[in-house]
């Protein structure tokens, strides 16, 4: 723990040098995902609802899904340049450090850039909230931490996924992208829109129905009682991830340089 | 003339090799306009009557707008240039006869045109084989195909010479991020690529149809479609013409400026 705050006060030093090029790169994070907030406000200015879900309801699903994806992007998103590591044979460096790589490789990208991002799904996920014309119990505001911490998980598993792909093509792949951003971007409306074939692929494939689809219900009263729990399951979606990774690693062959 | 469609030539067969590039593209684009559809019927299940277009129309519109990504979407811009400019190596293409506006112009209409090419064709033929409401529809008439060929060129055009001025506009700031990054953020949203511009309240689509941005893709895209026809269509034909002609302009002259003022710094 030490040293990953180490290593983000490095990061944030350098980039406190170029200060004006970070806040215009904030504010360009917070507009792109403005973007996706004024597409759903200007849909429910036509239409009062969407398979029975209300513009609030959609909100706090979308401020929800959101705050997962940027939490996890926050922390995992070194991820992203892992392919340029592995061409660079940055990863050989990391490999003789005694040190867990997952952690060297979370430690050498630290986006702050992001933060635009991750304000803005605070504003939402906290404007989610008042208008919601839910009834808070103590159980469904710890639903809604489950969700997060699902959320980050889940999403960390998929960007721990197009990394170790990285061992084997070298390249990062562009399709990855589909269950990263392209999740993101359509997890503002509940899964369920999509049709019966997402759902199904979204609960057992991908567990996105599970930290969005399935708490949400529970917490607008219309699910049963467990899907509250549901979250918890998502978290087990990291062990075949954390595999996969491992099996990258020993398969992994430097590029020299 | 004949320096710059070598420009475009060379650029063009360059981005022709990356066909794996092409083939996880189309992949991941037809995805997305899966999805995208997929939204669109809930909703289109949700209230029939308040859609704006009718259902086929829409889905061909997301269709074509993934199978054309390459020629619309404003973020993708040429990092050379940008590289160019911040690490001096412009010294180079200034040396050169030519003017730097027009070769950018040229390489940067290549470059689109050649990515397009490579992942169109698969999506298209793809999205035609697809059940009627959901796939591409057959063009109305031929007329509005022939259309709809110019205003598809039209249209890249006006986002092309619209990226130019972001590029030129690098001469004077020197950091392109954040400026780059709000531009393409609003052209994202106003030129209808999160949603298309007949789902916007009219008042606010009245004002949003007159700006350039309407001029990218909405026009093409609609009129391939059949939501826009006579007068609307020809009076939106007229404005693609003038945004190309105004937008051209002012690159033109941002570049004289910016000519008269250079300094590369050593390097």
């Amino acid at each position: 723990m030490r040293l990953y705050r180490k290593y983000f006060m490095i990061h944030l030093k350098s980039i406190m040098e170029y200060k004006a090029s970070f806040l215009f790169t904030c504010l360009g994070q917070f507009l792109v995902s403005f973007n996706v907030f004024l597409g759903v406000y200007f849909m429910f200015q036509r239409f009062s609802n969407v398979e029975g879900f209300t513009y609030n309801e959609v909100l706090l699903c979308f401020g929800i899904t959101l705050m997962e994806f940027s939490l996890a992007e926050a922390f995992a998103r070194g991820f992203d340049m892992f392919g340029t590591m592995i061409r660079k044979g940055e990863f050989d460096r990391i490999m003789v450090r005694p040190r867990n790589e997952i952690f060297q490789v979370l430690g050498s990208h630290i986006e702050f850039t992001r933060i635009g991002r991750i304000l803005q799904a605070i504003v939402m996920f906290v404007w989610g909230f008042s208008v919601s014309d839910v009834h808070w119990t103590p159980s469904k505001i710890l639903t809604v931490i489950l969700m997060l911490a699902g959320g980050t998980m889940v999403f960390s598993g998929l960007f721990l996924i197009y990394a170790s792909i990285c061992f084997f093509t070298v390249e990062g792949l562009e399709f990855m992208n589909i269950f990263t951003d392209g999740a993101r971007e359509y997890g503002k409306y509940p899964v369920c829109i999509y049709g019966r074939q997402v759902l199904f692929l979204c609960t057992f494939v991908v567990p996105y129905a599970l930290i969005q689809y399935y708490p949400l219900l529970y917490i607008l009263g219309r699910g049963k009682t467990h899907y509250a729990l549901l979250p918890v399951a998502a978290c087990f979606f990291i062990l075949p991830c954390l595999l996969f990774w491992k099996i990258g690693v020993t398969h992994y062959t430097s590029c020299g340089s | 003339m004949r320096k710059y469609l070598a420009f475009f030539r060379l650029r063009f067969s360059m981005d022709l090799q990356y066909r794996a590039a092409a083939f996880a593209g189309v992949i991941t684009q037809f995805a997305w306009g899966t999805m995208e559809i997929l939204m669109f019927r809930a909703f289109y299940q949700a209230d029939a009557s308040a859609f704006p277009m009718s259902f086929q129309a829409t889905a061909s519109y997301v269709w074509m707008q993934q199978a054309f990504l390459a020629l619309f979407m404003a973020w993708m811009m040429e990092n050379d240039i940008f590289d160019a400019i911040l690490n001096g190596n412009i010294a180079y293409e200034l040396c050169r006869p030519i003017n730097i506006y027009r070769m950018w112009f040229a390489r940067s209409l290549a470059n689109r045109f050649a990515k397009a090419l490579l992942r169109c064709l698969p999506i298209l033929l793809t999205a035609m084989l697809l059940p009627a409401p959901y796939g591409l529809m057959m063009p109305v008439n031929p007329e509005a195909f022939l259309l709809f060929f110019l205003t598809l060129l039209l249209g890249t055009g006006v986002t092309v010479s619209f990226c130019m001025l972001i590029y030129m506009t690098t001469f004077f700031t020197i950091s392109p991020m954040g400026i780059r990054m709000i531009a393409i953020s609003g052209v994202e949203f106003l030129s209808g690529a999160v949603i298309p511009l007949p789902f916007f309240p009219d008042k606010i689509r009245h004002v949003l149809e007159l700006l350039p941005f309407a001029s990218m893709q909405n026009v093409p895209l609609r009129i391939y479609s059949g939501d826009l026809t006579g007068a609307c269509m020809w009076q939106a034909v007229f404005l693609q013409v003038f945004w190309l002609a105004a937008l051209t302009l002012a690159g033109e002259f941002l570049n004289m400026l910016a000519m008269k003022r250079i300094t590369v710094q050593g390097g």
